[in-house]
């Protein structure tokens, strides 16, 4: 992982552990999960559903339920700016989720856009009422008048027509676009350092979805904001992301800055992501989709969990042992035995492709 | 909002006059009349009355007219001489009747409503937001006691047990001494020591139904994602929790207005009877046994009538609280 300087890191996740502890048995949402976030700069996290890529997201943001979740181990740490021009460092981890403290964070440092545009405003409150609310808390000496002007303008910059009626509609009067742009300004509304972007597009069609993902690659640059964008869509997060990071099972499989991970997959489970979506450009090939299914998620693995599915298995290796960390080039880490030098790999006679 | 209103005010015209046939019909139902339940009684008592003597009583009570004729009667005085009919067997008319009577029912009703509010919606969102806990299981075993244990055994084993420990007969409106006295504030006084009694019985008697459905209602609401973008919004737990899913979950329990106060009223015949208090539910009841039929039509289509304005009344609330049911009344128009 690069390290561009203590300035611009903004966030540092480490060793992440996140456990659902639910009536049927325990969920090991996240598990030794850890990421860099930098300013101006996009990480884009790709998984399954169940992949704990939301709950990663979620930690950060304090909003995991709990119970009957539980953060068992790790660190979130978020270099706060401080009035002062100094970097003061918070480990979120370490606060109470629904303390004054951890408030300040949430909505004003880091913003996040939900990925149901119809359900993520009350239907009861305007949508100026609902935005207008979270630049109150915020933003210091605002008033109603003042948070009211400002969600105006918030809803011109997100392309919204008669912003100076919008502030005064109710959700159901807003397309499902107009009320994800929506949910952008309300997400942007304090000036947050980071924008967490929860599969924000995954509900819209896909001209939305290009017009939604233009305008948040214009907001960051404009405001120099990093962006965590969470998908299921590879074309979208290589679209959007700078670097990325690939979750399975609440482990992170690969990660590397996007060029990379798109051009050189090391990981099989990668691999096999990148051969199951057809390609507008190339050659029309056959769709190699990845057999059998997640596991179930209560299961508990010895060695690693895409040992089931996985086409270059080493028998003996991968179902006996979790899979180390491995460097294999500079800022590219993977999750694989394939990339070991001490596994005997000629011995079993599975490796390649 | 006002044309809603005007609306669904002009909607309820038909419903009224056809709640009148109805009320109408159900006294006409049974077989024989006050004439000849009057008969009855005195060829019981050992009296004979002769034929002519009959039929003077039906003549002079308008039964031998047809029963159309009759309903187009009784309906001219109320529409236009606001006169519900005479009571056979008070010898008064409804409308007095009715007066000394309605008034307390209303008060007892509705009393009883707002005190199964007060208790079972904080106990609702208590349990709402602390499901599974100590508290939320004791909660719902009392609620389960209220909603099962029948209204007039309540009244009669409190009664009695009041009785017992303070020698306060909690029975009637007005202690005796009070009973022929004009009101005054110690009369006053002595009347609201005797409604405390039914009123918690009575209200009691919707609390339990009332907590479930709070209950439920807020929990499905809490997991929606309003309330987590609310959070991510940073905005206080508890102020989150009274401004968003509560607000939302009071929408069911406001339609239910409409609907709890027939409920109340049944409810609250039984504990009259047994408490002995002076509501129209003990007058319907002898009413009908009498067949006193104007009386008793008349208190079936005022308690219909309502529960037709309760209706209106929490539709009305209802398109005030969200504006989700005054966008689809604009559409409609």
């Amino acid at each position: 992982m690069s390290d561009t300087g203590r300035g611009d890191l903004l966030l540092e996740v480490r060793n992440l552990q996140v456990h659902f502890y639910l009536f049927e048995g325990v969920v090991q949402a996240v598990n030794d999960v850890s990421f860099d976030v930098h300013r101006g700069r996009t990480l884009g996290i790709i998984g399954e559903s169940g992949s704990g890529k939301s709950v990663s997201a979620q930690s950060v943001m304090g909003i995991v339920p709990s119970p009957p979740a539980k953060q068992l181990a790790g660190e979130i740490r978020l270099h706060r700016a401080t009035p002062d021009g100094g970097i003061e460092t918070v480990d979120l981890g370490r606060l109470d989720p629904r303390g004054q403290e951890y408030r300040d964070v949430r909505g004003g440092e880091i913003g996040m856009i939900f990925q149901e545009p119809m359900t993520s405003f009350s239907p009861l409150h305007t949508v100026g009422d609902q935005i207008g609310e979270a630049i109150l808390l915020h933003i210091p000496d605002s008033t109603p008048q003042s948070a009211r002007e400002r969600t105006v303008d918030l809803l011109r910059r997100v392309g919204i027509p008669r912003p100076d009626r919008a502030v005064d509609a109710y959700p159901h009067e807003l397309s499902g676009g107009m009320r994800q742009r929506a949910m952008i300004a309300m997400a942007l509304s304090c000036d947050p350092a980071l924008l967490i972007a929860d599969e924000p597009t995954t509900a819209l069609d896909v001209t939305i979805e290009a017009q939604i993902l233009e305008l948040i690659q214009e907001l960051q640059d404009d405001l120099n904001m990093a962006i965590i964008y969470i998908s299921h869509d590879l074309a979208v997060v290589g679209g959007v992301a700078d670097e990325v990071m690939v979750m399975y099972l609440g482990l992170v499989m690969e990660h590397a800055d996007a060029e990379t991970i798109f051009d050189e997959p090391l990981h099989p489970y990668t691999r096999a992501l990148w051969q199951s979506i057809p390609k507008i450009d190339g050659p029309l090939e056959q769709l190699v989709p990845i057999s059998g299914n997640i596991p179930n998620p209560f299961a508990v693995h010895k060695g690693c969990p895409f040992y089931a599915r996985c086409t270059e298995r080493i028998q003996g290796v991968c179902d006996e042992s979790p899979p180390p960390v491995l460097e294999p080039r500079q800022g590219h880490t993977v999750r694989c035995f394939l990339y070991a030098d001490d596994v005997d790999l000629a011995s079993n006679g599975a490796a390649g492709d | 909002m006002v044309a809603y209103i005007v609306r669904r005010s002009v909607m309820l015209i038909p419903i009224l006059l056809l709640i009148s046939l109805v009320s109408f019909a159900i006294i006409e139902l049974p077989p024989g009349d006050w004439v000849t339940y009057q008969i009855e009684n005195l060829r019981a008592s050992g009296i004979e009355l002769n034929e002519d003597e009959a039929e003077r009583l039906v003549k002079m009570y308008g039964f031998d007219q047809p029963a159309w004729k009759r309903y187009i009667r009784w309906m001219r005085g109320i529409l236009f001489k606001f006169n519900f009919g005479w009571s056979f067997q008070w010898g008064k008319t409804v409308n007095e009747l009715l007066g000394e009577r309605l008034p307390l029912t209303l008060l007892v009703s509705i009393s009883a409503l707002i005190v199964s509010w007060i208790i079972a919606i904080p106990i609702g969102i208590y349990s709402a937001t602390h499901q599974y806990s100590v508290l939320d299981y004791i909660f719902t075993f009392f609620g389960f006691l209220g909603l099962t244990i029948p209204t007039f055994l309540l009244a009669m084993v409190l009664a009695w047990y009041i009785f017992k420990l303070t020698e306060f007969a909690p029975l009637g409106l007005f202690s005796i001494e009070y009973m022929d006295e004009p009101m005054s504030m110690e009369k006053f006084i002595d009347m609201l020591k005797h409604l405390v009694l039914p009123l918690i019985i009575i209200g009691l008697n919707g609390t339990g139904a009332l907590i479930r459905v709070m209950r439920g209602n807020l929990l499905d609401e809490l997991k929606k994602q309003y309330v987590i973008t609310a959070r991510a919004k940073g905005v206080n737990e508890m102020q989150l929790l009274f401004k968003y899913p509560v607000r939302m979950s009071m929408n069911p329990v406001i339609s239910t207005i409409g609907w709890i106060l027939p409920g109340i009223f049944s409810g609250e015949v039984l504990v009259s009877l047994v408490l002995g208090l002076q509501t129209t539910g003990p007058l319907l009841l002898r009413a009908v046994l009498a067949q006193d039929m104007f009386l008793a039509g008349s208190i079936v289509m005022i308690l219909s009538v309502l529960t037709v304005l309760g209706t209106l009344l929490s539709d009305i609330l209802l398109a005030a609280l969200d504006p989700r049911i005054r966008y689809s009344a604009a559409a409609a128009r």
